[in-house]
């Protein structure tokens, strides 16, 4: 197995990640790469609560997992890597090669970003950072829990609009 | 006869003083705020909170702002995985006075909701701490599986 989905996602460990992906995936392990939580115990012990036995949670700068993502990717467990942001997903991609698609599962609403789903808002310099993405042949698309449809960057961005 | 009110069937409970925040994923919290209300007719001892389109900084700012605005010091949550206990445990940083209580269910809100009563002697934060961690305790109690037998 490997590292089955590369997430986006503002709320990092959730119930959305542990059980609506977690569960029907079999996830043995959940990579949070963010600087900020890799640097702080706190924090840390803090997302550990929300992990259940038999699942183990990993914690990492974006420098970081890109130095140990081969040992992660070699892991007999299928694993989920969680980003909170585009930014940190965007530089974590140019620093890994073979991640093939990302999945962008919550960006919430924040001053300066539109709506784009109910679960999707952005600023215009995420909206470049995903299309760049994309451009560099990481295949993006929006998917807040395993049963909705994958809505592709294109759809999520030229609608314009709420869908 | 005059029929019962809350008042007189639970003559001094905390809902005398603060409400307790319920905080949820979706409509939940909600729901099970409108069930305490539907069956006590206590109407005053939760406030329900969702954390619909919001992340996670704004749904601490929200609990934030709603307990400095009602003086609630005990904040019921849905999910120990979930971004609202999350929260809920950030103002445990700045806010060490707070109570969370996790895996909140109906049996755990009605106990609370119905069972703090204030003794003289006791200060409200111990009776709150009580009431809480009591509430956790019938709330852990009341789930069961129930198995049908052959007639």
């Amino acid at each position: 197995m490997t590292i089955e989905l590369y997430r986006i996602d503002d709320r990092l460990v959730h119930g959305q990640v542990v059980v609506g992906w977690g569960q029907p995936m079999n996830i043995g392990f959940i990579v949070l790469v963010d600087d900020l939580v890799a640097a702080s115990d706190w924090e840390q012990e803090l997302y550990r609560m929300g992990v259940p036995p038999g699942m183990e949670l990993y914690f990492a700068s974006v420098e970081g997992a890109a130095g140990d993502i081969e040992r992660w990717r070699s892991d007999q467990r299928p694993g989920i890597l969680l980003t909170a942001d585009v930014e940190t997903m965007r530089r974590l991609a140019a620093l890994v090669p073979g991640i093939s698609a990302v999945n962008v599962g919550g960006i919430h609403h924040r001053s300066g970003r539109t709506e784009r789903l109910r679960y999707v808002f952005l600023t215009p310099e995420e909206e470049r950072e995903l299309r760049a993405l994309q451009d560099g042949g990481v295949v993006v698309t929006a998917q807040d829990v395993p049963s909705a449809r994958p809505m592709p960057l294109g759809e999520l961005l030229d609608g314009g609009t709420r869908k | 006869m005059p029929r019962p009110t809350c008042a007189s069937t639970w003559p001094k409970t905390m809902s005398d003083t603060t409400p307790a925040i319920v905080l949820g994923h979706a409509s939940v919290a909600a729901g099970l705020v409108s069930a305490v209300e539907r069956i006590t007719g206590i109407t005053d001892r939760f406030i329900a909170l969702s954390n619909d389109g919001l992340g996670t900084n704004e749904i601490e700012q929200m609990l934030r702002e709603r307990m400095e605005a009602t003086g609630a010091r005990v904040v019921f949550t849905d999910l120990p995985a979930g971004s609202c206990n999350f929260a809920a445990c950030r103002l445990l940083r700045v806010r060490p006075d707070i109570i969370v209580v996790t895996g909140a269910n109906l049996p755990a809100l009605l106990h609370f909701a119905t069972s703090g009563v204030v003794p003289d002697t006791e200060g409200p934060e111990d009776t709150e701490v009580a009431a809480a961690e009591e509430a956790a305790r019938r709330g852990a109690a009341a789930m069961r599986v129930l198995r049908g037998k052959p007639a």
